[in-house]
């Protein structure tokens, strides 16, 4: 081996290479990332200042009614008109700065935020219980599977009947939007978890419950967070739907209420405003994912 | 004591449906201590069933399978598998890795990290510790399972056909790599193999299986001085004598694939 050693014509030599290339191309790819988000960047702004002006366009023009489709410098400039964001049917109390608007985006994330988080823990419960106790799973596995195809937005009556007006409905409704099938994904993602990384965990002596702990759940967590991402937005929009029709606070609220007083600048600032700030979370939601899944590197993305 | 007693065992696959599947007919053989057994074999030969259940992976249909003259229940540390595919958990760090099994036993994390590097200098990636399974070139990925295994204390290290996915250069400098730390530790090795040119470098001695269900052909010693050279009589010998063995089996079941592959692979 010492031989082999200086000969540098073996395994050794591998690994000493290895480490310079993987540093060169890091930077590289850092480079072409930058390169990619400036030509992406780019197209948003071309694509965004082309819908904008054609709307400036057709609303200057006097060809649309100005009253149902304001341009959108007017309803952004209505963010200025902060006395009507603590109209009580907005529902939000002003907790503080000058951007009272802050506080419904605030309610709404609050919502979704709690609702996600309760559901994704729940979910990852009971569905590692059913893979776990067989029993278990024979049981409640059938209803979870009529329940999961049921829309968020039908549970939204029963939700406000239970839970009255407020962030318990709200919370309710993201609940069970999520929760129903991320367990069904959480079940189909044990089972497929890789059989060789049971048996090597069996043979270095790992029992059920370790298997259970220390494999399959690190194994299955970035296939979940997937699955949890992409029922994000189902999420995100029962939530305004529950806001618009009773829950009567955060951002479908503003939406409603705007309809109500018959101030199209409020509603499509509302709009505006739910587009942006879905946008924003699912960019989080993605970088949290490369976290979460930074072992598998990169590309698998 | 011999290490490992293999007694009549057989395996059927899927007994009770209507296709069972004679993996493994009456193979009867055992491995003494610090002894380098490598089983070899064409595809189909119930190979890595026979490592799977040496491992306590899976259970004999039939006959007793002892360690040190105890029967096999179920997996041990003692015995470790290596195997084809780099088995090391992607979420953890190679040290993490290497020192699961440890953890498992719920030693500390410094003790863990201690005797681990001990064992990550032994296969030369002490460097490569704080890396991720991914970022290795998969011949180190394999010393890193090896290391595994090593950190355990284990006796027997199973391996199933542990270098078939490196390439040719690798593969040999992994074969050298693995005589050394069986010279070194003196841990007893059963390999598994379709390379004959493999079998006859490593081998104290070599089983030859059959295909179909897997039979015990023969068992050959091969006497040999390490390090050994591929291009010696003694090693064309023996080669000369596996392929013979095999002959009648490369006839029957000609029409494999990766049987004729076998038989034309050599290592350069």
């Amino acid at each position: 081996m010492v031989k082999s050693h200086s000969s540098g014509t073996n395994g050794v030599r591998v690994d000493r290479s290895v480490v310079p290339a993987t540093i060169k191309s890091k930077s590289r790819a850092r480079r072409h990332w930058w390169k990619q988000a400036a030509i992406s960047a780019m197209w948003w702004f071309l694509s965004l200042t082309l819908f904008i002006s054609l709307w400036e366009l057709v609303t200057a023009l006097g060809w649309v009614n100005t009253l149902i489709l304001p341009p959108p410098h007017e309803f952004i400039a209505e963010i200025g008109n902060q006395e009507q964001f603590l109209s009580p049917r907005i529902g939000v109390e002003r907790v503080g700065g000058n951007f009272v608007l802050l506080t419904a985006i605030v309610a709404t994330l609050k919502r979704v935020m709690a609702g996600l988080v309760l559901g994704f823990i729940a979910a990852l419960g009971v569905g590692g219980l059913a893979c776990y106790f067989e029993l278990f799973g024979k049981l409640t596995l059938p209803v979870i599977t009529l329940l999961a195809p049921i829309a968020p937005i039908a549970w939204i009556p029963f939700a406000i009947m239970a839970f009255g007006i407020g962030d318990g409905a709200a919370i309710f409704v993201v609940f069970v939007g999520i929760f129903f099938l991320l367990t069904l994904a959480t079940v189909n993602a044990v089972n497929n978890v890789d059989q060789l990384y049971i048996n090597t965990a069996r043979v270095l002596g790992a029992n059920r419950r370790q298997v259970m702990f220390r494999v399959v759940l690190p194994a299955v967590i970035p296939d979940l967070f997937f699955i949890l991402r992409i029922n994000f937005f189902a999420a995100w929009m029962a939530v305004l739907a529950a806001e618009m029709v009773g829950v009567n606070a955060g951002l479908g609220a503003i939406v409603m209420v705007g309809r109500q007083m018959f101030n199209a600048k409020l509603m499509f600032l509302g709009m505006a405003i739910i587009g942006v700030v879905g946008y924003l979370l699912d960019v989080g939601f993605r970088q949290m994912q490369q976290r979460v899944l930074w072992w598998k590197g990169s590309s698998h993305i | 004591m011999s290490e490992i007693v293999c007694n009549h065992i057989s395996k059927i696959w899927n007994p009770d449906t209507a296709e069972p599947n004679l993996a493994i007919d009456d193979i009867s053989f055992s491995v003494e201590p610090g002894e380098f057994l490598v089983v070899i074999g064409p595809s189909g030969c119930g190979k890595s069933t026979l490592l799977s259940m040496i491992a306590g992976l899976e259970s004999a249909t039939s006959g007793t399978i002892q360690f040190r003259g105890q029967p096999i229940d179920g997996p041990s540390p003692h015995r470790s598998m290596i195997f084809q595919q780099a088995s090391l958990f992607p979420w953890l760090s190679v040290i993490e890795n290497v020192s699961f099994g440890l953890s498992l036993q719920g030693v500390g994390k410094r003790d863990r990290h201690n005797q681990a590097k001990q064992y990550l200098q032994q296969v030369g990636l002490l460097k490569s510790a704080h890396r991720y399974p991914h970022q290795l070139s998969g011949g180190m990925q394999q010393r890193a399972c090896i290391a595994r295994a090593l950190c355990l204390g284990t006796d027997v290290l199973l391996m199933d056909e542990p270098f078939a996915a490196l390439d040719v250069q690798t593969r040999h400098q992994m074969q050298k790599f693995l005589l050394e730390i069986w010279q070194g530790t003196g841990k007893t090795v059963v390999f598994v193999t379709h390379h004959i040119d493999e079998a006859v470098y490593l081998a104290d001695r070599v089983l030859i299986l059959t295909a179909n269900p897997g039979r015990m052909l023969e068992i050959v010693t091969v006497d040999m001085p390490r390090p050994r050279d591929m291009m010696s009589k003694g090693f064309e010998y023996h080669r000369n004598l596996f392929v013979d063995h095999l002959r009648s089996e490369v006839v029957r079941a000609f029409e494999e694939q990766e049987l004729a592959e076998m038989l034309d692979t050599r290592i350069k």
